[in-house]
């Protein structure tokens, strides 16, 4: 008797612990706004809000696959799986152009939809909550003027339990912080701004800091470095591997252009970064550069002592290595002083190729670095169809040897093959 | 030091420094002057040959990465000394003006074309992007890709 007594009491407490669970994590539904009405704007609101906009990333995710701006669809990998970015243009049917700017504002701080369902934190709100409320007015004024966009979104690819949406809610608990950031009083205003904007809508954490087993950042490896698409992040604080130490003048150089002349071109998910930054107002991508030069204050300079302009002596390199090397990369990675029309800077200088791993070295040799369509900008070609793996994994070897005093990297076959299969 | 090298389905010994572009080796060597040199950066597209069938930059391929595959130039697209249904549909849409990049248009577009018979103009033109042409044939080279790919 006792036996079962307990039994159902245990069941008992397990059905109220859910039920309160339940109860917990409900959110009610927003109601719906009648569309096409769109909440009258003016152009200054409008303005900041594109502005927003293009410092908070939005596009990079929120496109679809014919490039159509905000409509979404976007695969993201996760390690759960897949999640595809949402449709953000105010069309009804499949995006939010039934959203009020309440049920918008609470997607941005808490991270749920205007259905009341969980978001999954692959949508940054872990950030975008230490956006103000005026900031997020004028990024909703922005975009519920967008040319609405039909496209339905297909079903989120996640392995169970993580495709059941309230199981977020027990996540927001352990890592979701809504309290704003308040204003240290020892910095600058520039300072100040910049950290609003970098831990806030510009979300630069969520790339360049380490997440946990439950995809959450590591609060105690801030800016450590991480990884996206299968690039490496480096790292913003004093880990920098970086030949020079990043300079606020040089950061805000680089992430209005994607290039400085110390340190060379942005590639693959940072170039877009660059892009949208460079459509950000200079004082804020300053501000930011501010903020982001005074993570790694503590090192005097890199952790990584440079090697020579011109590299050192490879012994024991082959013959057939070095004139490829010579042939298809020295032409415009030449150690002299002038970058030429590629502007390809000495590889002495490369941060891809002082990193702890070779996953960047080998992408943005298959991939290439291409400017975007109309603007100037660094040019690398794809070298995917011209070279075989072997000869791309001899190169790297030989790069890193010649222009580094690191030890070689042992991940190379495996950072090709898994830049191949993600199509390169 | 000799590199052996397939071109247009022959076999050649290259007596050269094996750090040298190919597109110098197909026209200072082999007298294939179809390939053009427009950047030496990989930039522009007027170098473009087929390694293998896939349209590669042969400006900044060293011959001693081409190894045993196979590279294809304009010449090589040829059938039995006459213009193949690309090259000749390049001749009748005119589409040229200074003429320098169609090589590599028509390099570019062939390899298209051989995995993909029919595309959409969506396709081509996503796929012809990278090459670069001065003056203005854009159109004409888009009529003639599509003449070929009905």
């Amino acid at each position: 008797m006792l036996f079962r007594r307990v039994i159902v009491a245990a069941v008992v407490a397990v059905a109220l612990m859910l039920l309160a669970a339940f109860a917990w994590t409900w959110q009610p539904a927003i109601a719906p706004i009648a569309t096409p009405v769109r909440p009258s704007v003016d152009e200054q609101t409008f303005r900041l809000g594109a502005e927003l906009a293009a410092i908070g990333n939005c596009i990079d995710c929120h496109v679809s696959d014919s490039g159509k701006p905000y409509a979404g669809g976007r695969p993201i990998p996760t390690p759960f799986g897949k999640i595809f970015a949402s449709n953000i243009t105010p069309d009804a049917e499949t995006g939010i152009g039934n959203w009020s700017e309440e049920a918008f504002h609470r997607a941005m701080h808490e991270g749920v939809d205007r259905e009341g369902r969980q978001l999954y934190p692959a949508f940054p709100y872990d950030h975008f909550t230490k956006a103000t409320g005026d900031d997020v007015h004028s990024l909703y004024a922005f975009l519920i003027n967008q040319p609405p966009v039909h496209n339905a979104i297909p079903p989120n690819q996640l392995a169970f339990p993580f495709n059941f949406r309230p199981i977020v809610a027990g996540w927001k608990v352990l890592f979701l912080r809504e309290t704003p950031l308040l204003n240290d009083g020892s910095k600058s205003a520039a300072w100040n701004r910049g950290r609003y904007l970098v831990e806030g809508l510009g979300h630069c954490g969520s790339c360049h800091t380490p997440r946990n087993i439950l995809g959450a950042e590591k609060r105690d490896k801030a800016y450590a470095g991480g990884d996206a698409d299968g690039w490496e992040t480096p790292p913003l604080n004093s880990n920098s591997v970086a030949a020079h130490k990043w300079t606020a003048d040089q950061l805000t150089e680089y992430l209005s252009t994607g290039w400085h002349r110390l340190h060379g071109a942005a590639a693959g998910p940072m170039a877009d970064v660059t892009y949208n930054l460079a459509q950000a107002p200079t004082q804020d991508v300053r501000a930011m550069a501010e903020y982001i030069a005074s993570l790694s204050t503590q090192s005097a300079a890199s952790s990584i002592p440079p090697a020579p302009r011109d590299g050192n002596p490879v012994a024991g390199a082959s013959p057939e290595i070095v004139a490829i090397y010579e042939g298809a990369c020295a032409n415009c990675h030449n150690d002299r002083n002038d970058v030429g029309p590629s502007k390809a800077i000495s590889l002495s200088l490369s941060s891809s190729v002082r990193e702890s791993g070779s996953a960047n070295a080998v992408r943005v040799i298959l991939q290439g670095i291409e400017p975007q369509s109309g603007s100037p900008g660094a040019y690398m070609p794809a070298f995917k169809t011209m070279l075989s793996d072997e000869d791309v994994g001899s190169l790297v070897q030989y790069v890193r040897e010649r222009y580094t005093n690191q030890p070689q990297w042992t991940d190379i076959r495996q950072e090709i093959s898994k830049a191949r299969e993600g199509g390169s | 030091m000799t590199t052996a090298l397939h071109v247009n389905g022959e076999l050649h010994g290259i007596d050269t420094d094996p750090s040298t572009p190919l597109l110098y080796v197909l026209r200072n060597e082999l007298g294939l002057h179809g390939p053009k040199f427009g950047c030496g950066l990989g930039q522009c597209g007027a170098c473009m040959v087929h390694v293998d069938g896939r349209a590669t930059y042969s400006c900044i391929v060293p011959i001693a990465a081409v190894g045993a595959r196979k590279i294809t130039t304009l010449e090589g697209l040829l059938e039995e000394g006459k213009p193949n249904k690309l090259q000749q549909a390049f001749i009748d849409e005119q589409a040229a003006q200074c003429g320098y990049c169609i090589s590599g248009m028509v390099m570019r577009a062939q390899a298209l074309l051989l995995v993909n018979p029919h595309p959409t103009d969506d396709q081509i033109r996503k796929h012809m992007r990278p090459n670069l042409c001065r003056c203005g044939t854009h159109a004409a080279i888009m009529r003639a890709i599509k003449r070929a790919a009905v």
